[in-house]
């Protein structure tokens, strides 16, 4: 850029470079060294202090025959799966709804996103609250007369994570919402007036061409929804504390407990590594796909 | 349905003189496409609303009518002593000041953490975005990539190197590990921002004999106040509803609102004060919610701006 003016290049851009200090030193310590770490220690026996005393897979071993883990596992699947399919789902319909060039539209759109500025301890406490079968909903629909109506997932082991997932629902679909309308500013109105002048109906209009056009959006908020699916843990803190028992129990919640608690250090370096790993699973081709095409 | 507007076919008329056929035809105003759209959107919308309602009326009752009422149902005599009990005197293990402690101590962790990881963030994007060195992008991308990788993975080490320079503990410890984690967005964002400044603007203080730092502050930052703005709402919101590195880096004395608002409802002594954990948990929300709807339209741009690359 300055070549011409400053002869030395190695004095070049040596602000930039100073300037840049702390985020060098973020990405290269703390991201690259700080992860490189914890992937080490987790082939160790640590315990309430990180060792070096290396032991081969054996932590592995014991998180994959470990219930409670296990567990976890099972409930981040179904968190996952439920997240991604409804978010995508709620979100472009509430989006497509508010494309109609509808009234109030900011109005509707403020409220649709505001439970999206509350931290997910607020929001899960608020559903802990409307949950709460001697007080919340199930008690009110009781009180109308229904006296066998029973909703109660947060005390029911085999179907807590679907109450937490509602809660995380209502939190985030909000921004999915948010993307999507973007999405859906962007196609263009003549698009709109060929398929009507076609006759092709709205909704096929939506399904087969405009869901297509907007497959960038979509690869985005998948991967948005993807990262924060596996990171889910003060939610569940909040709405459940990982029970009934250890039945709404997540990874991320086994890793801070197991780091801090349980004082097995070794158990949760390999649990956070699983962690890594399936977000390395799901990064990874998109990031080949987003950074290799620009080149 | 008495939204359904007056004005509407006038404005489409008008626009239609303007600027030639726009827009869907203008429909009558009870059709029943109105009436199923704005009755979605209604049943919608008071979905969203309920649990911010049941909240507020909870909170202004007393627990008397909790237990003989029913959530949704207006309180009968309002009440603002769970509010101030929940302000001042609630219980979290030893401490009975309230959640006014964890207030506090959130203002003492969101304000420098905002101003601290704005300030390193809008220089790094400003150095990424005009003074690119060589591998100054290697960096880059790590960030980016950084942002996706679980916390888990990086919680422990911090604590060393917190334990290592004596802030494991610590607010001051907090802040940076806020700064730390704020970094890959909003570098990335203010990163865009600049990029998208005309170049010559660059040159032409170059030329002046403008360096580094001064065309930084005497020409980047007067013309990026928007973009300050964004980056203050997503990080203002983001620290102060931060819970796990609330609870991992501080001690019950410096706990954030978050940590000790949990502490408060999820305790398993003594009698639960539904009334009183329905104002606390108001109160915890209150500060993001205010930023949210006073910065409308921002907001929007600001978690766009996060979730998208631009």
């Amino acid at each position: 850029m300055s070549k011409s003016e400053r002869p030395n290049p190695l004095f070049r851009n040596l602000n930039a470079k100073v300037a840049s200090i702390p985020m060098i030193l973020t990405a290269g310590v703390v991201f690259v060294g700080g992860t490189l770490w914890t992937v080490l220690y987790s082939f160790t026996n640590s315990k309430l202090l990180p060792r070096l005393n290396f032991v081969g897979l054996d932590q592995y071993y014991r998180l994959w025959v470990t219930p409670r883990w296990l567990i976890s596992i099972e409930n981040l699947l179904i968190y996952g799966a439920i997240s991604l399919v409804f978010s995508l789902v709620i979100g472009f319909l509430l989006a497509a709804l508010l494309d109609q060039k509808i009234r109030f539209e900011d109005t509707f759109r403020t409220i649709f996103l505001y439970p999206f500025a509350l931290s997910f301890i607020v929001t899960g406490l608020v559903w802990q609250w409307l949950l709460n079968p001697d007080f919340g909903i199930q008690h009110v629909v009781r009180g109308l007369g229904w006296d066998s109506f029973s909703f109660d997932p947060l005390y029911n082991s085999s179907i807590v994570i679907y109450g937490i997932s509602i809660a995380a629902l209502w939190q985030g679909t909000g921004l999915i919402m948010c993307l999507m309308l973007a999405g859906l500013r962007g196609i263009d109105e003549d698009i709109w007036k060929a398929a009507r002048v076609d006759g092709i109906p709205m909704w096929k209009t939506y399904l087969f061409i405009v869901i297509p056009m907007m497959r960038p959006v979509f690869i985005t908020t998948l991967v948005i929804i993807a990262s924060g699916i596996v990171k889910v843990y003060d939610l569940v803190v909040a709405q459940t504390s990982g029970g009934p028992g250890i039945a709404s129990e997540v990874p991320a919640k086994y890793v801070y407990d197991y780091m801090f608690f349980a004082q097995n250090l070794g158990q949760g370096f390999a649990a956070s590594t699983m962690m890594l790993l399936s977000v390395v699973i799901v990064i990874v081709p998109w990031a080949y796909l987003e950074f290799g095409r620009r080149k | 349905m008495s939204m359904a507007n007056t004005a509407a076919p006038a404005i489409a008329a008008a626009s239609q003189d303007i600027a030639g056929p726009y827009g869907p035809k203008p429909r009558r105003m009870f059709s029943r496409r109105n009436i199923f759209l704005y009755g979605t959107l209604f049943v919608i919308a008071a979905y969203y609303l309920l649990p911010l309602y049941v909240m507020v009326v909870t909170s202004l009752k007393g627990m008397p009518e909790i237990r003989l009422g029913n959530i949704f149902s207006p309180p009968l005599e309002i009440t603002f002593e769970p509010w101030v009990k929940a302000w001042s005197t609630a219980c979290t293990g030893l401490n009975c000041d309230g959640l006014s402690r964890g207030f506090w101590n959130s203002v003492r962790i969101t304000v420098p953490s905002v101003l601290l990881s704005i300030a390193i963030a809008s220089v790094n994007g400003y150095a990424l975005a005009n003074w690119r060195f060589k591998g100054a992008d290697t960096f880059f991308i790590i960030l980016i990539v950084g942002a996706f990788i679980p916390y888990q993975v990086m919680i422990y080490p911090i604590v060393i190197i917190l334990r290592e320079i004596g802030l494991y503990g610590s607010l001051s410890g907090l802040v940076i590990v806020h700064s730390i984690f704020g970094m890959p967005i909003l570098t990335l964002l203010f990163r865009n921002y600049f990029s998208s400044m005309p170049e010559e603007l660059f040159r032409a203080a170059r030329v002046d004999g403008a360096g580094f730092w001064g065309i930084f502050l005497r020409i980047m930052l007067p013309m990026s106040l928007p973009i300050f703005v964004v980056a203050i709402i997503l990080q203002v919101t983001g620290i102060w509803n931060d819970f796990l590195f609330g609870v991992v880096y501080t001690r019950p004395d410096t706990y954030p609102m978050t940590v000790q608002l949990n502490n408060i409802v999820n305790s398993v002594q003594g009698v639960k004060e539904y009334n009183v954990n329905m104002a606390a948990t108001i109160l915890t929300g209150l500060v993001p919610l205010i930023v949210y709807f006073i910065s409308g339209k921002l907001f929007v741009r600001g978690i766009a701006a996060g979730a998208v690359k631009g």
